[in-house]
C-alpha cells in the first residue's frame, strides 16, 4: 500500500515536467556548460567574454532591462573585483573575478573596471539643469542601455519583429540555456524573404539574421573567435544574467541539505527512543 | 474524546493565569496530553507537515509583499528586483514558489490517507468537509498567486479561468465581470487578485483552527478503523490503545516533516522552476496568446475533467458542461460521508473497495498527465485517409448557379450538380451567398487515388503532394476525406473522468451494500500486539 501511492506520487511529480512538450521544433542538444551540474558554477571567464559579445552584438537590438552595469561587480558578478595580496611581492594586487582563496571583495561603486563598462555608454537622460534630454556617460547604477526607446520603435526598425529582452531569457524559453546555444548555432543559411530557417525555432523560420560571424567580436584572451565560442559564451553571460544568484544558491543549498541530514538521522533516533517501550 | 482536562498549574504566575485565561491548558491539552492512537502510520504525519506549509507560505509571503507591486506594468520587474538585489530575496521567492506545490504534494497525501482509512466517516464528517473547504480555498489561493507575477501565464491562466465563470448561465457575465474588476483582465485585476491572494491564508488559517478542534473533538482515526477503547475499558496490565501526543506524535512527526523538507529543499535550492512553466519568465502580453496554456501541475486534473467535456449534452453546451464538471469534481468530496455506505471505515478490510482505490489514484494521476498534454493528440496511432477523384480528358463546362436566398444556397447547387446527369463529374464552387459556378466535365476517363497520414495535418499535407502530382491532367478534384475514430488525450480524459465519478457515485454507495468485508479486529490493539510478537 505504501509503496503503490508513493509511486503515484513520485509518478506525479514526474509528470510534470513531461507534461509541457515543446511545438514542432526541434529538440535542442545537450551542451556541456559548467553550470550544469548541482554543484557546477560558472566560468567567469566565459561570462566575461559573454558580456562583450552581448555588448558588442546582441545589444543592438536586445535589452536587458532587469540587469544594471552595477550587477556586473557585484559578489555574484563577472567583474567583481576583490583586492589579493601577492604571495612573491607581497603586494595587494586587484583581481577581477573571485580568487581561489583569500582576497578582500571591493565594493562595486570603487569597482574601475565596471565604473569603465558603465562611462563606455552613451545614456540618454533628462538634463538636471535645463530638464531637456540629453546624453550623458552611463554610471553604475544605470539599467543596460535600451536599444530602442519603445516597442514601436524596435519593430519599425526590424521589420515588424519584436526583439525580445533578454534579462531572463534562459528562464523564459524550454531548454534553457540549450536552446540558446543550439538557436545561435543553428542557422542553416537558407532564408525567406527577412526570415532565416532555424529549425530549432518554433516554426522553424526566425525573423532574426544570423547574428554572429567568425571573428566579429575580438577577444583579448586568446580564446578562439568562432561562432560556437562566441555562442558559448553569450549563453554563459545570459544563463548568468537570468540566474546570478545560483553559485550561492547551489552553495547554500548544500549545506542546507547536509544539516537536514543529520537533523533527519537524528530525529530518527530521537523518535525511536520515545517509542522504545511502545507497541505500534 | 479528549476526557477532562488532565494539566495542574505548576507555578504560581500559570495557577494565576489558569483561573483567568486557560490558554496553558488548551495547549497542553491539544497539543501534549492529547491521546493520540498508538497505531498510526507515517500517513498520518502529513497534518503536522500541511501546518508547517501553511506557516511557511504566510510568513514568505508577508516578506515578499513589502517588495511586491501590484501594476500590470510593474509587477514583474518588482519580482525580478526582489530576487536581484534584495539579500536572500531569491531564496524567499523559491521558497514560496516551490511551497505552493509542497503544500499541494502534501495536501493530496493527506486526502488520499482519509479516503483509504475512511477517515470521512462518523463522527468525522465535519472534519473532511471542513478539510474540503481548505482544499477550495488553497486552490483559489494558489491560483491567485500564480496571477501576480504576471508573466503570460499569470496573464492567460487568469483570463481563462475567469471566462470559465462566465460561462454559467445568467449571471455568469456579472460574476466574470466582477471578479477580472473590468471587461478583461487589467490594473483592477491585479490589484484585487493581490488583496484576496493577501486574505484567504488567513481564512484558511482561520478554517485549519476548526479542522484542528473537530479533529480534537473526535479524535484521530487510525489505519484499522476501529474506535480507541477508554481507558476504563481497557484491561488490567494491558497498555492502552493510546500514547500522550508529546512525545510521541511529535517526535514522528518532526522526523517525518524533516524528511519532507529535504525534498522541499532539494527543489529550492537545485530546481526552483522546475515546477512552473518557462513562459511566465515572459511578462504578460495581452495581444499575444502563449502556445500552450496550463495551470500549475496541481490544478491539472480539474482542467483535464474540464476539457474532457468537449461535447454538448442537451441545452448544457460543452464549455458550461466542463466547468460544471470541474467544480462537481471537487463538490463531489463535500457529500462524500453520505455516499460511502460502508461501515468499515479502513479499506484495509474492504479487499474490493481497496483495489478500485487504487486504479482511483491512477486515474488521478492520468488525470495530471492529460491536463498538461494537447488535447488533440492522438495516442493509439489511427489512419486518416482521403479518396481524390478527377477526370484525365473530357471536356470542362461552366455554368453560373444562382439560389434565391442563403438558405436556399445548398437545394441550388444540388440542383445544378444533378442538371448535368450525364458529366463525368461536376463540382459547384461558391463565389458569394447566393452565388457560384458549376464545373462539368463530359468524356474523359475517371481517376482516383486514395492517400492517406497519421494526422489530419498529415493527410491534408498527402492530398496536395497527390494534387500537385496529377498536375495540369486534372481541371479539379473532388476529395472524400474518411475520418476514422481517434483515441486522443481528450479521450482517455473522458474514460478517466468517467472513472473519477463513477467511484465516488456509483462505486462507494454499492460497495458499501454488497462488498463482504474482511475480518475487523474487534481492538486497535490485537493488530498492534500480533504485529509486536511477529517481531518479538
Amino acid at each position: 500500500m505504501l509503496r503503490a501511492l508513493t509511486l503515484a506520487a513520485a509518478l506525479t511529480v514526474a509528470s510534470v515536467g513531461a507534461a509541457f512538450a515543446a511545438g514542432d521544433a526541434e529538440h535542442p542538444h545537450d551542451h556541456a556548460f559548467s553550470f550544469d551540474s548541482p554543484v557546477g558554477s560558472y566560468d567567469m571567464g566565459a561570462v566575461q567574454r559573454g558580456y562583450q559579445v552581448y555588448q558588442q552584438v546582441c545589444s543592438t537590438c536586445h535589452a536587458m532591462d532587469h540587469l544594471a552595469y552595477r550587477h556586473l561587480g557585484e559578489r555574484n558578478g563577472p567583474f567583481a573585483l576583490y583586492m589579493v595580496r601577492n604571495h612573491e611581492t607581497g603586494e595587494v594586487e586587484p583581481h577581477v573575478g573571485a580568487p581561489a582563496h583569500g582576497g578582500s571583495f571591493v565594493d562595486v561603486t570603487e569597482n574601475q573596471y565596471v565604473r569603465a563598462i558603465a562611462a563606455g555608454v552613451t545614456i540618454n537622460a533628462v538634463d538636471p539643469n535645463t530638464g531637456q534630454l540629453t546624453d550623458r556617460p552611463g554610471r553604475i547604477s544605470d539599467r543596460f542601455r535600451r536599444p530602442f526607446p519603445n516597442e514601436i520603435a524596435a519593430r519599425a526598425s526590424n521589420g515588424g519583429a519584436y526583439p525580445v529582452d533578454l534579462s531572463v531569457i534562459t528562464s523564459a524559453r524550454h531548454g534553457g540555456a540549450d536552446y540558446i546555444y543550439a538557436l545561435l548555432t543553428g542557422y542553416t543559411g537558407q532564408s525567406r524573404g527577412t526570415l532565416y530557417e532555424n529549425p530549432y525555432f518554433p516554426g522553424h523560420y526566425i525573423a532574426m539574421p544570423p547574428p554572429l560571424t567568425e571573428g566579429a567580436v575580438a577577444y583579448s584572451d586568446g580564446s578562439p573567435t568562432t561562432v560556437e565560442q562566441y555562442a558559448a559564451d553569450v549563453t554563459h553571460f545570459l544563463q548568468w544574467a537570468a540566474d546570478p544568484h545560483m553559485e550561492q544558491r547551489k552553495r547554500t543549498g548544500i549545506v542546507v541539505l547536509a544539516f537536514l541530514l543529520v537533523l533527519a538521522g537524528l530525529m530518527y533516533l530521537s523518535y525511536k527512543h520515545v517509542w522504545r517501550n511502545e507497541s505500534h | 474524546m479528549s476526557g477532562p482536562s488532565t494539566y495542574e498549574p505548576k507555578s504560581g504566575f500559570t495557577r494565576w493565569l489558569d483561573k483567568r485565561l486557560p490558554i496553558i491548558r488548551l495547549g497542553y491539552d491539544s497539543f501534549v496530553a492529547y491521546p493520540t492512537p498508538r497505531n498510526l502510520n507515517y500517513w498520518w504525519t502529513f497534518g503536522a507537515m500541511l501546518s508547517m506549509c501553511l506557516v511557511v507560505q504566510i510568513v514568505t509571503g508577508v516578506v515578499l509583499a513589502m517588495h511586491y507591486v501590484p501594476h500590470i506594468d510593474m509587477a514583474f520587474a518588482s519580482v525580478q528586483r526582489l530576487e536581484r538585489d534584495v539579500p536572500y530575496g531569491w531564496l524567499i521567492q523559491n521558497i514560496h514558489a516551490v511551497g505552493a506545490s509542497m503544500f499541494f504534494l502534501a495536501v493530496y497525501i493527506h486526502m488520499f490517507r482519509g479516503l483509504y482509512y475512511g477517515s470521512y466517516k462518523a463522527p468525522r464528517e465535519l472534519l473532511w468537509i471542513l478539510g474540503c473547504v481548505i482544499y477550495v480555498l488553497m486552490v483559489a489561493t494558489g491560483f491567485l498567486g500564480y496571477t501576480l507575477p504576471w508573466g503570460q501565464m499569470s496573464f492567460w491562466g487568469a483570463t481563462v479561468i475567469t471566462n470559465l465563470l462566465g460561462a454559467l448561465p445568467i449571471v455568469g457575465e456579472s460574476i466574470k465581470n466582477w471578479l477580472s474588476g473590468g471587461f478583461s483582465i487589467d490594473q483592477p485585476t491585479i490589484n484585487r487578485f493581490f488583496s484576496l491572494h493577501y486574505l484567504l491564508p488567513f481564512v484558511i488559517a482561520g478554517v485549519v483552527a476548526l479542522h484542528v478542534w473537530a479533529l480534537h473533538e473526535a479524535g484521530q482515526g487510525n489505519p484499522t478503523g476501529v474506535d480507541v477503547r477508554k481507558a476504563s475499558d481497557i484491561p488490567a496490565g494491558e497498555p492502552g490503545d493510546t500514547v500522550p501526543f508529546t512525545p510521541h506524535a511529535t517526535m514522528k512527526d518532526l522526523f517525518a516533516a524533516v524528511l519532507f523538507v529535504i525534498l522541499f529543499a532539494t527543489f529550492v535550492f537545485f530546481m526552483p522552476d522546475a515546477l512552473g512553466h518557462a513562459d511566465n519568465f515572459i511578462p504578460a502580453n495581452p495581444l499575444q496568446t502563449p502556445p500552450e496554456i496550463v495551470p500549475e501541475w496541481y490544478l491539472l486534473p480539474f482542467y483535464a475533467i474540464l476539457r474532457a467535456i468537449d461535447f454538448n449534452i442537451g441545452p448544457i453546451d460543452s464549455k458550461l458542461g466542463g466547468v460544471l464538471a470541474m467544480f462537481a469534481a471537487i463538490g463531489v468530496l463535500f457529500v462524500l460521508p453520505w455516499l460511502d455506505t460502508s461501515r468499515i471505515r479502513s479499506m484495509r478490510y474492504r479487499p474490493i473497495a481497496r483495489q478500485f482505490f487504487l486504479i482511483f489514484v491512477v486515474v488521478c494521476v492520468i488525470l495530471g498527465w492529460c491536463g498538461g498534454q494537447n488535447p488533440g493528440k492522438i495516442l493509439v496511432p489511427a489512419t486518416f485517409s482521403a479518396t481524390l477523384e478527377w477526370v484525365e480528358g473530357g471536356t470542362v463546362t461552366q455554368s453560373p448557379v444562382r439560389a434565391e436566398g442563403e438558405a436556399q444556397w445548398a437545394q441550388a447547387a444540388a440542383d445544378a450538380q444533378a442538371s448535368q446527369s450525364g458529366a463525368a463529374m461536376t463540382a459547384v464552387t461558391r463565389t458569394s451567398a447566393t452565388e457560384g459556378t458549376l464545373r462539368a466535365i463530359n468524356g474523359g476517363a475517371v481517376q482516383t487515388r486514395t492517400v492517406t497520414g497519421g494526422t489530419v495535418d498529415e493527410l491534408e499535407a498527402a492530398v496536395t503532394e497527390a494534387k500537385a502530382a496529377v498536375g495540369q491532367a486534372a481541371p479539379f478534384f473532388n476529395v472524400t476525406r474518411n475520418t476514422p475514430f481517434t483515441f486522443t488525450v481528450t479521450t482517455l480524459s473522458q474514460i478517466a473522468t468517467f472513472y473519477y465519478f463513477f467511484f465516488f457515485l456509483v462505486l462507494l454507495p454499492l460497495l458499501g451494500l454488497r462488498e463482504t468485508p474482511g475480518r475487523v479486529p474487534d481492538t486497535i490493539a490485537k493488530p498492534v500486539t500480533k504485529q509486536a510478537q511477529g517481531a518479538a
